[in-house]
């Protein structure tokens, strides 16, 4: 038994030592700016640069807004399959999946082909209609995880017979999902929303290619000009995502809301 | 005109029959129980009141309305489920007050009525909780003052109690049936538990395998079962295989003993095997030799009229506290009767010779017996 211990702890050590080390070595080369001692100019630098501030800003908004439209998919579809459609849950899991085997790239171009300015629906014209584009395509590439986290928490409730009780006691559909459904879905949504912002923020290849200024791209533009920066932006995209982990903990083990059973 | 009228309910699942030919008459203010094993169709009935299930066929009316297509959120019955339901976001007070909020009622009248639904199920305090911070006995009681706060015209109960332990379960369903009377409301109860449907109903309908096998009393149904499910379903019953002997006059012959039943079986031929039926209470133990027996069965023709015996054998005797249970075999049947315990009496030994007797009004032969 206390071999066994010793084992786990040992894996865990060396587990933790490979995920870190690369991460403290990151922070530490982005403090060496400065010759001779250690310093922020490397942070500083990056804070000061009004592309910084614009492209954060912009995938930002992209993903609130990625989160909206997500939720307006994905919390219905959830409701609907548990409700009244169980069957078709093997193929809904199937297609959320398809994002996650589907390289990025591959569904660009996808989008360029369909979407250019020849085609009928030329949303690749306008800048804006390129970034409602951007939007979709990220709602695709975090549908497996925005999917995933509400149909956990729609599982956890049981739907049907919420449903059933407020509707005998009067309730019309809207009342029932924006009243009953969707705060015992709250958690869910929060934790699928959080999952979405880290996945949006960083994301490179579909923003890139649709030519607009978001932070991934303009990460990419520093790390191939710069030395010390992009350590600090990797400190700092890695800070952003594990805000967004935590979030989902607090929110997690916020206020309880337990089903009954 | 009945309050609540089913008839010639059906329901389908594609090719399968749930529910043959459900007709029901209910008075405003019965309380019914619908009493079966799992599967039988009591559910799926009641949800088809509800509104949850759409009838294949067949109309359901409510104070001489047809509801039969009616959306469970337009007919103004109140629903108890076997699993609370209560909205896990919402205090107390805030699940009862949701049907009213709905009903776009008046804040205060909303308010008087919470507290009168809070007061009347005995949690007044209780009002800011959330349903998991209460018990199980608590959230069915709240979920009973939600179904009631609208003002149903109709309360449906799912098997209410099936989820808390014995003794929570007597309490509450003497509370239910106590709050039922003092309302007057329409109740239909959907259980599988015979003893909740024996001691709540004024009327109990027993179903098996989507058919109706009896209507009736609860006195009626135990007491004079129709059919054999109705006779085994409800109560302990001893099953007895004979053989008619004298149809005209009852007589049946158990184990090569001749015995008696009150209830005409001229429907049956002499020498045909039969089915007969006796209730555990019905029987009475002697502890006697077979020469004693004889005293005994004339002193019974004397003192209360001809009273069927039977001499067999112990075979097992089970000490349950209260109750002492003592099986007794004849030959190839035997038969399971109840005696309360006596401090001053030990009980019966196994392999001793007894006398049962039991009497003739006591003995039913089944319908559909078999061979």
């Amino acid at each position: 038994m206390k071999q066994q211990k010793i084992g786990s702890w040992i894996a865990i050590i060396v587990g933790t030592l490979y995920f870190v080390v690369p991460l403290i070595g990151t922070f530490e080369f982005s403090l060496r700016m400065r010759r001779g001692e250690y310093s922020l100019d490397a942070y500083r630098v990056v804070f000061a640069d009004p592309r910084f501030q614009a492209t954060f800003g912009y995938s930002t908004l992209m993903a609130v807004l990625t989160i909206i439209v997500g939720v307006l998919i994905v919390v219905p579809t959830s409701y609907w399959i548990q409700l009244r459609l169980p069957k078709l849950r093997p193929v809904v899991e199937f297609i959320t999946l398809m994002p996650l085997v589907i390289p990025a790239i591959v569904i660009v171009f996808g989008y360029l082909r369909l979407y250019n300015t020849s085609s009928i629906i030329p949303m690749t014209a306008t800048a804006r209609s390129t970034d409602l584009l951007l939007v979709f395509s990220y709602v695709a590439l975090a549908l497996p995880y925005m999917y995933r986290a509400v149909d956990t928490g729609m599982r956890a409730i049981d739907v049907r017979v919420l449903t059933e009780a407020a509707e005998n006691l009067g309730a019309s559909w809207p009342t029932i999902l924006f009243k009953v459904i969707l705060p015992n879905v709250r958690v869910a949504i929060l934790s699928g929303a959080f999952l979405t912002f880290a996945t949006v923020i960083g994301e490179f290849t579909m923003a890139s290619l649709l030519n607009r200024p978001a932070f991934g791209p303009y990460l990419q533009l520093i790390g191939a000009n710069r030395a010390y920066e992009p350590s600090a932006l990797a400190v700092i995209a890695f800070l952003v995502t594990w805000a967004c982990m935590g979030l989902i903990n607090v929110v997690g083990h916020g206020k309880q809301i337990k089903a009954t059973p | 005109m009945a309050f609540l009228d089913l008839s010639d309910v059906r329901k389908n699942y594609g090719q399968q029959t749930v529910v043959h030919k459900f007709d029901l008459d209910v008075q405003r203010g019965e309380f019914v129980s619908f009493l079966g094993p799992s599967g039988c169709g009591k559910t799926t009935t009641l949800r088809m009141v509800a509104g949850f299930e759409v009838p294949t066929a067949g109309a359901i009316r409510i104070d001489g309305k047809d509801i039969t297509n009616l959306r469970p959120n337009q007919r103004n019955v109140g629903m108890v489920f076997q699993s609370y339901a209560l909205f896990p976001n919402m205090t107390v007070a805030d699940n009862v007050a949701f049907g009213l909020k709905i009903a776009r009622k008046p804040a205060a009248e909303i308010k008087s009525r919470v507290e009168e639904m809070l007061k009347i199920i005995k949690l007044p305090h209780l009002g800011e909780r959330f349903p998991y911070q209460l018990s199980g006995g608590q959230q069915q009681r709240v979920a009973l003052a939600r179904a009631l706060a609208i003002s149903p015209k109709v309360l449906l109960l799912d098997e209410p109690l099936s989820a808390l332990d014995a003794k929570i379960r007597v309490s509450l369903r003497e509370e239910i049936r106590s709050l039922q009377r003092s309302l007057g409301i329409t109740t239909i109860y959907v259980t599988h538990d015979q003893e909740e449907a024996l001691s709540m109903s004024d009327r109990i309908v027993v179903m098996n395998e989507g058919r109706v096998e009896q209507i009736g009393t609860p006195f009626e149904i135990y007491n004079n079962p129709k059919t054999r499910f109705v006779a085994s379903f409800v109560g302990t019953l001893n099953i007895l295989k004979g053989k008619i002997v004298d149809p005209a006059a009852g007589k049946i012959v158990i184990d090569g003993q001749e015995v008696s039943a009150a209830k005409r079986i001229g429907h049956l031929q002499a020498g045909e095997a039969c089915l007969a039926a006796l209730r555990p209470e019905a029987a009475t133990l002697h502890q006697t030799e077979l020469q004693e027996a004889a005293k005994i069965a004339s002193s019974f023709a004397k003192e209360s009229g001809p009273r069927n015996r039977m001499v067999g054998t112990i075979e097992e005797v089970s000490f349950l506290g209260s109750v002492v249970r003592i099986r007794v075999r004849f030959q190839e049947n035997a038969i399971s009767l109840d005696t309360f315990n006596n401090p001053n009496a030990t009980p019966p030994a196994r392999g001793s010779q007894v006398t049962v007797s039991f009497g003739r009004e006591d003995l039913l032969v089944l319908e559909g017996a078999e061979g």
